[in-house]
């Protein structure tokens, strides 16, 4: 991709203008809370995100403490039911679900697309002031008497126990909204905002991906929303639909729930394709390959994640026809997402890999995301599934998929685009110990959790048989280190700001837009909308500038 | 919007050079920053209003389902409960918002032509018939409430199906002898669900079991429903507002647009609700 050259915009006052960005463009805190900047923006969901991510993360660690001996350990059973309820709804609601899209996709997407803002400034504020309420809901139902259900709600329970439900159904439906709103911003702007040249398929991955997520956003939370509706009602006016008493069906509630909640894995880790489709190139120094496979296995997914939802109720008494279709649908879905697997690795071969965290956080993703995306097939098998079903073979699974894909991208991205979006270079040193650290973390930490499954240890159990206690020590030993890993990843990050602002515009060498504006970005992204010529992974023109630090243009700058 | 000289959202280039986040181009106040033209503007709002749509269709359709699964398990249900509502004033309603509807798209065109008086009397009426939609609910409504025909638990109507006139008159007055010990029918105090029924006259059905499940669907469906009711007159005291300052013109009617497509979205909900609710055989 190439800019047009300089004009007479970009040569005016070049010393106010290196001053001058996003981060000091306007000052207070009102100029943050008021602003319509997708960047600014973006930086206040990374925060809020993380201070939830602290938050569920606290409740994982107490968890796990607990299950350090088969009786009780530090909290009475009630208290343990609450935190692992309170660890999911925060992890899934406030930290994936937003992660990626809403904090790193607000700030990267219009950049990517040489775009001023997204198509709806004032709606993406909206929908970071509904997180913000949401979270709320959800503290004030930690405050009064935490939910207890598990996060998935299920009824008949949900709608019989005492704790305070209602907060935290009303936190995810708020929540719901504000994904909502994210979701239908991104599709506008990709569709309306695109730069000339850059044709459909000569988007960044990273943009492909975060336009199948906001097709799912848009496309499967109405549904939960309406079924946590019906739920909040059902407790308020005892209306029935979920209770068998009054003629109503709790499986129902069951179909509602996951109608939405299978698309929302794939909310979850759609993005983090994305993340891994624009690192390892960069990073391999070598174009993309197999793009267009890719790009549609982003929108295959998207389109059969809704096709699958019956795999969570094999054992609900679902008919065992729609169990076989559900089934056999969700191993369709390891084609897509193989064909990116081995996308990835074809890029990699031959290519001139740079270990940089990002890149390390990549290699990571790819081991541990594989592991949990070949458990998830034995899943899928209905005969394996009804021995497997709620043990801890399935929380191994999705903690495999969510933390080691999820969360693993997400830690890539931010260490990718960090100083993008801040201006600094974080230390290299603590990035590679910190990855190497949380990896041994998770898998000391999951793995066992696999054997505890297949062994029958059912999840979410307060008490459980001495002979697994040797197993639960593993896994809390794992806890731990993972704690540290993000102790020390948070310390050199946040130390990396109380540096002067040293990071060159592409420190990394990568071609999409982004990096070719100033680090941290200008207030209004680029002197002059960027025109584009090829597509975004062409590397053999950024050549490596010792004395910046960065990579720069060969032909543009004529060097 | 007074000023406007230019053909409908012409395509000429925007003024260049550097906009603020919240600035606007210096030729065109109603032109965001980071569009081009006012016809990227549109579009891009005109896509954006469409797949909120797509999201308010999604998000009645988990009723619309709930419904299709217990009509399909329990027309009995269904049939019974219908005799309930009041299929006059159901149509009426249909009426009202059909009307409104043409209204809210006759607004749009005054806009584009910048029709200024036409357009703020159409949206005046517009705004008055769906008040008159929300009073017919109300009536509606607080008839149920008096009679107890409510949802889910609270179910204990004063009045079985056949007592009521709607009932007669679809199975004719001689087929249901009415016995005079019927008459005043008070209600007793519910302590199962659904209340107790009473013994049936000959040649009457007995009333089926969980026939509140009926009305946990009519009055969550009604009921959200008449809260987009609320949001669109809001949404209409608004476009009122921007149209009294003379805000709406050839090149900038994206507003009315959004709110009038909103609209027809809640009047094209209604019109499915209806036959759905109301018109039961």
């Amino acid at each position: 991709m190439t800019s047009p050259s300089a004009t007479a915009d970009d040569i005016v006052a070049p010393a106010e203008r290196a001053s001058d960005n996003y981060l000091t463009h306007e000052k207070g805190i009102l100029s943050w809370l008021t602003t319509l900047d997708h960047k600014r923006i973006g930086v206040m969901y990374l925060m809020c995100v993380m201070s939830a991510f602290l938050l569920g993360g606290v409740f994982a660690l107490l968890v796990r403490t607990e299950l350090l001996t088969p009786g009780r350990t530090i909290v009475d059973h009630d208290t343990y039911n609450q935190l692992f309820t309170l660890h999911g709804a925060v992890m899934v609601f406030l930290v994936i679900i937003p992660g990626i899209p809403a904090a790193l996709g607000n700030f990267i997407l219009p950049l990517q697309l040489g775009a001023k803002d997204v198509a709806f400034p004032r709606l993406n504020l909206a929908s970071w002031y509904l997180w913000v309420i949401g979270a709320l809901c959800m503290v004030l139902s930690l405050v009064i008497n935490a939910a207890d259900t598990g996060w998935t709600f299920y009824t008949p329970y949900s709608t019989t126990t005492t704790t305070s439900v209602i907060p935290a159904l009303t936190g995810a439906f708020i929540l719901g909204f504000s994904s909502i709103f994210t979701g239908m911003n991104f599709i506008t702007t990709i569709h309306k905002l695109r730069p000339p040249g850059m044709t459909w398929f000569r988007m960044p991955l990273f943009l492909w991906a975060l336009y199948s997520t906001a097709v799912i956003q848009v496309l499967a939370t109405p549904v939960l929303a309406i079924t946590l509706l019906m739920l909040i009602v059902e407790r308020v006016v005892g209306i029935g639909i979920f209770d068998p008493a009054l003629g109503g069906d709790p499986v129902l509630f069951q179909h509602f729930f996951w109608f939405y909640s299978h698309p929302a894995v794939y909310i979850m880790i759609v993005p983090a394709f994305g993340v891994m489709g624009d690192i390892i190139p960069t990073f391999s120094r070598k174009r993309i390959f197999g793009y267009k496979f890719i790009a549609l296995s982003s929108v295959a997914i998207a389109i059969l994640g809704f096709l699958v939802w019956g795999h969570h109720m094999f054992t609900s008494g679902q008919s065992v026809v729609s169990a076989t279709i559900f089934s056999a649908i969700s191993f369709l879905i390891a084609i897509p997402t193989a064909i990116k697997v081995f996308n990835w690795l074809a890029t990699m071969y031959k290519g001139k890999i740079h270990l940089d965290t990002p890149m390390l956080y990549c290699l990571f993703f790819l081991w541990v995301f594989t592991i949990g995306g070949l458990t998830g097939v034995f899943l899928g098998v209905m005969s394996v599934d009804v021995h497997l079903h709620d043990t801890y073979f399935v929380v191994a699974h999705f903690h495999y998929v969510m933390m080691g894909g999820s969360i693993t991208a997400f830690l890539a991205g931010m260490h990718y685009w960090w100083p993008k979006m801040f201006g600094r270079m974080y230390d290299e040193k603590w990035g590679r110990i910190s990855c190497g650290l949380l990896f041994v973390g998770l898998n000391l930490t999951f793995f066992p959790q696999f054997v505890l499954g297949t062994r029958g240890m059912p999840r979410r159990y307060y008490n459980y048989l001495e002979e697994f206690q040797g197993l639960h020590q593993l896994s809390t030993v794992g806890a731990y280190l993972m704690g540290l890993a993000f102790l020390t990843t948070a310390a050199y990050l946040l130390g990396s700001l109380r540096k002067r602002a040293d990071a060159p515009a592409n420190p990394w060498g990568a071609n999409t837009l982004e990096w070719q504006t100033p680090s941290p970005p200008a207030y209004y992204n680029f002197h002059n909308p960027p025109v584009v010529t090829e597509g975004p992974y062409e590397y053999a023109d950024w050549v490596y500038n010792k004395r910046t630090g960065g990579y720069e243009r060969k032909a543009a700058d004529g060097r | 919007m007074a000023q406007s000289t230019a053909e409908p959202l012409a395509d000429h280039a925007a003024s260049s050079g550097v906009h603020g986040h919240d600035g606007v181009h210096g030729e065109n106040p109603f032109l965001a920053h980071h569009f081009d033209t006012p016809r990227h503007q549109f579009e891009s709002g005109k896509l954006g209003i469409w797949l909120f749509l797509v999201t308010e269709v999604l998000f009645f359709g988990g009723l619309f389902c709930a419904y299709a699964i217990y009509r399909s398990l329990h027309p009995e249900i269904f049939v019974w409960a219908h005799y309930y509502l009041d299929t006059f004033w159901g149509a009426v309603n249909t009426g009202v918002l059909i009307v409104s509807s043409l209204t809210a798209a006759w607004a749009v065109r005054n806009a584009q032509l910048g029709e200024q008086k036409k357009l703020v009397v159409n949206i005046i009426i517009t705004i008055a018939l769906a008040f008159c939609f929300l009073c017919v609910k109300y009536v509606e409504y607080s008839h149920k409430f008096h009679e107890n025909v409510l949802p889910g638990r609270h179910f204990n109507p004063t009045h079985e199906a056949w007592e009521l006139e709607s009932y007669k008159k679809a199975h004719g007055e001689a087929a249901l002898p009415v016995t005079p010990e019927m008459h005043p029918a008070p209600a007793p105090a519910a302590p199962a669900a659904d209340g107790v029924a009473k013994q049936p006259p000959p040649g009457a059905p007995p009333r089926p079991r969980h026939v509140s499940v009926f009305f946990s669907i009519y009055f969550f469906m009604t009921g959200l429903h008449g809260i987009h009711v609320v949001a669109g007159i809001i949404t209409w005291l608004w476009i009122l507002r921007r149209a009294l300052r003379g805000e709406f013109g050839p090149k900038h009617f994206g507003a009315v647009d959004y709110a009038a497509l909103y609209w027809h979205l809640v009047d094209l909900i209604w019109i499915y609700l209806f036959p759905l609710l109301y018109l039961i055989h």
